[in-house]
């Protein structure tokens, strides 16, 4: 026994010192060989980060002109088309909404550009005042495409009268410029954040693939499941629906004063959780490495497809709401509370599951362990 | 009784013993000092505003600002452990405030904290200033020898701490499928040379786990075998740097290799003292003169101590095997999985949220954990069930007290355990406001179910 126990001791202390190099051909089942986090963290950053903030960059330039148009001649026509412009930003604004990385966290560009509920009371006094600064924490709730939610369909009941508050309303003026003033500093901001993927952070992002709290692989993947449980889970189902409070809070819901388009909207944020999720390259259908391939490479890829599966369950369950998701809390909320459980399913894999296989702590935790 | 008579006469060197209290005091005052640099005290002790307590012991709590007083009473005292002034006192001083700190909240509940208590514990027992403390110079007496059993009290301790940290690893998980050494050290890519190879490797995995155990289970006899103790004691060097490298553990590692020299003869622990000695010689010269030497120290309260000890380790050797009381999967349940040196043998984690539910509207909402919990705190909390019964007693109470009528608190707990898929933990269908703590079975557990746990 002893013997048996020195000679395995010695081996291991032998093996453990020697720079082994027989790591190339002992790959079973992709076991053996450590997974290609730069890989990962390239194929996110290069076809999905940098595209989706591409793509969002481009709509807002659309909404910057259809804002100057409309501004010029208020009328119905230019109403129209500026209200298309924003929901099709709203909806490229839903693929980068997980990455609240680099600059966009140091500039707390995610709290700017889409903190709901708007808080109209701030709005209207800052239209009223002129004077504001719209980066102001407290202002975060009167800016970004919740408060353009309001300018374009909150402001009264009728287009016309909407209309009328930029044009024959005495404090039209006053309207047009927080309308301007608040595209405008949603375009620069997502210039920024855009040039600095660009220019700089890209090749960051992607050297740091250490397992630290501060990595961006750790970073992304804490990053990706706190948009999950939080932008997408709790803010677009959870909370109108009541799941945190005594009774449902139908005025939550993302894009309250549109009606239309808050089941739109929460399909368009799952669809970017499944391509990140998948790797899926932006605006195609190819798969390059990402959280699924990690997890196949542990071995795990019973795991990779009960997340995908419960993504899918997820999907199915909002697709059956009512596109207006405050109709559906006041007609039969149950449905709500349905497609959040089935949401919730998915936390648990992520958080519990996806986390325990890449042994990433949920953020840091700082203490000893035994 | 007559051999254990004879035994309890024998009589060895002391200087081993003042070694190892020299030893310990210092890296336990060391302990306390790197604990505060950290900024622990505040964000374990002072932040939360709930700590999750130890059955019985709801009393010890963190005392506000008063909790610094603590660290550095158990800071002092181990310095004067170190010094040998006072040494009764000291030790008891330590043993009881470092207790405290431990128990104020569960959540930082590590096997050698526990180690560090109940060593402590025996410590008041041992004449550890019999040679080279301060206590000697203003009592103007050392003793030469002291009882054998004293060190050999010591070196039974580590024996048990290392030997059940072997038998608990004599489980199918850590053997056969080497989790979760096969989770641990794949993430550990990032270390030169062994991180994207060795690290990776399959057979490394349970070469790891094998010898890990065997490591475990044989390191205490082949430290009291003489003719194999400078190789045991390199393999102690070794295991615990290593694992040291590979995780987060503290000072522990420190602590175990300076407590296995209790094993090496007095001679060697003779010439520590004097290479101290010299050193302090050439600071100032304290006079020795006028210390009486004595040969033998005996203790005076014989009939008390001795009792004491045997039925400490009576407990000791007994209570890591209380799991076998309860009925279900040790590692799943955790019902008597503490205080039992079973130290790194799960990868466990957990989401529970918790239901407040008015029992006779039906309405209901989800509690936000982070609005009560630290980071910390929740997760540990997420996993085991007495951690999951207390706070929702506590959201309980705290519902009621804001007005909320007809308070249950159900929670739907997920867990995965060592690389299984995370299923159901708690029956969603009880009340947990309406359960006690207590040392029974917890019947709300879900069960494990599929493949068991072989082991012990």
């Amino acid at each position: 026994m002893k013997k048996f126990f020195t000679v395995v001791l010695a081996a291991l202390f032998v093996a453990a010192c020697s720079s082994s190099d027989d790591s190339t051909d002992t790959n079973e089942g992709g076991n053996g060989t450590a997974f290609d986090r730069a890989a990962m963290l390239s194929n996110v950053a290069d076809n999905i980060i940098i595209p989706s903030y591409e793509a969002l960059n481009t709509e807002l330039e659309a909404l910057v002109t259809a804002k100057n148009n409309f501004n010029a001649i208020p009328n119905q026509t230019n109403l129209e088309a500026l209200r298309t412009a924003w929901l099709t930003a709203y909806k490229a604004w839903q693929h980068v909404e997980a990455f609240n990385i680099g600059l966009a966290e140091q500039t707390l560009y995610y709290f700017q550009m889409n903190t709901y509920p708007v808080n109209t009371t701030d709005v209207e006094n800052n239209v009223s005042s002129g004077s504001y600064d719209l980066t102001h924490p407290n202002n975060n709730d009167a800016v970004g495409f919740p408060a353009l939610d309001y300018m374009l369909y909150g402001l009264d009941l009728s287009d016309t009268a909407i209309i009328a508050k930029y044009d024959t309303n005495a404090d039209s003026s006053k309207y047009k410029t927080y309308l301007s003033d608040l595209v405008n500093q949603m375009k620069t901001l997502t210039q920024s954040v855009l040039s600095d993927w660009t220019t700089t952070y890209r090749d960051t992002f992607v050297a740091r693939t250490a397992n630290t709290a501060t990595s961006a692989t750790n970073k992304f993947v804490n990053d990706f499941i706190f948009y999950y449980e939080k932008g997408l889970r709790a803010n677009k189902i959870g909370i109108p629906a009541g799941n945190f409070s005594s009774t449902s809070l139908p005025d939550r819901v993302e894009a309250f004063y549109n009606k239309e388009v808050s089941r739109e909207l929460a399909l368009e944020g799952l669809q970017a959780v499944q391509n990140i999720f998948n790797g899926t390259h932006f605006g195609g259908s190819s798969n390059g490495e990402s959280f699924r391939t990690y997890l196949i490479s542990l071995d795990r890829s019973d795991l990779a497809t009960q997340i995908i599966n419960q993504f899918n369950t997820a999907r199915g369950k909002i697709q059956e709401l009512n596109t207006n998701f405050v109709t559906q809390i006041n007609t039969d909320n149950t449905k709500m509370t349905e497609a959040y459980d089935a949401l919730q399913a998915a936390v648990v894999l992520l958080k519990v599951d996806m986390l325990q296989a890449f042994n990433i702590n949920v953020d840091f935790v700082d203490a000893d362990g035994d | 009784m007559s051999r254990f008579q004879t035994y309890l006469q024998q009589q060895t060197n002391a200087a081993p013993l003042a070694v190892f209290r020299i030893g310990f005091g210092l890296m336990m005052c060391y302990g306390m000092i790197r604990f505060w640099a950290n900024g622990w005290i505040e964000s374990l002790y002072l932040e939360p505003k709930f700590h999750f307590s130890y059955y019985g012991f709801e009393w010890v709590k963190p005392v506000g600002n008063y909790t610094y007083l603590i660290f550095i009473i158990c800071g002092l005292s181990a310095f004067f452990v170190a010094l040998g002034l006072k040494y009764r006192l000291a030790i008891i001083t330590f043993f009881l405030s470092f207790t405290y700190i431990e128990l104020m909240d569960k959540t930082t509940y590590l096997n050698h904290y526990y180690f560090i208590s109940i060593l402590s514990f025996l410590m008041i027992f041992l004449p550890a200033n019999a040679t080279f403390s301060v206590d000697n110079l203003w009592r103007k007496r050392r003793y030469e020898a002291i009882p054998k059993w004293t060190i050999n009290a010591i070196q039974l301790l580590l024996g048990i701490v290392y030997f059940y940290a072997g038998l608990a690893k004599l489980n199918s998980d850590w053997l056969f499928k080497a989790q979760p050494l096969k989770i641990w050290l794949p993430s550990k890519f990032d270390l030169p040379i062994i991180g994207e190879t060795l690290m990776q490797q399959d057979w490394f995995h349970y070469a790891m786990s094998w010898s890990g155990m065997l490591y475990d289970l044989c390191i205490p006899f082949l430290l009291l075998y003489k003719r194999t103790r400078m190789f045991a004691f390199a393999l102690v060097v070794f295991f615990h740097v290593f694992t040291r490298v590979l995780f987060p553990i503290g000072m522990f590692p420190f602590v175990m290799i300076v407590g296995t020299l209790i094993f090496f003869d007095a001679g060697f622990h003779q010439k520590i003292i004097a290479f101290i000695k010299k050193a302090i010689n050439r600071v100032i010269k304290i006079k020795t003169e006028t210390i009486q030497t004595i040969s033998n120290y005996n203790f005076s309260n014989k009939t008390v101590v001795i009792p004491i000890v045997v039925t400490f380790f009576a407990i000791q050797i007994l209570f890591p095997f209380r799991y076998l009381l309860y009925p279900g999967e040790l590692f799943w349940t955790e019902e008597g999985y503490r205080f039992s040196w079973r130290v790194m043998l799960m990868e466990k984690a957990g989401i529970s949220t918790f239901k407040i539910v008015d029992a006779e509207t039906e309405n209901f909402f989800y509690v936000k954990n982070r609005d009560f919990l630290t980071e910390f705190q929740e997760k540990q909390m997420s996993f085991q069930p007495d951690f999951i019964l207390e706070y929702a007693h506590y959201l309980g109470d705290h519902f009621t007290s804001q007005g909320h009528k007809n308070v249950q608190v159900f929670v739907e707990s997920y867990v995965a355990l060592n690389g299984r898929l995370s299923k159901p933990y708690i029956d969603t269908t009880v009340d947990l406001y309406q359960q006690k703590e207590s040392f029974k079975h917890k019947h709300w557990i879900l069960p494990f179910k599929d493949d068991d746990i072989k082991g012990f």
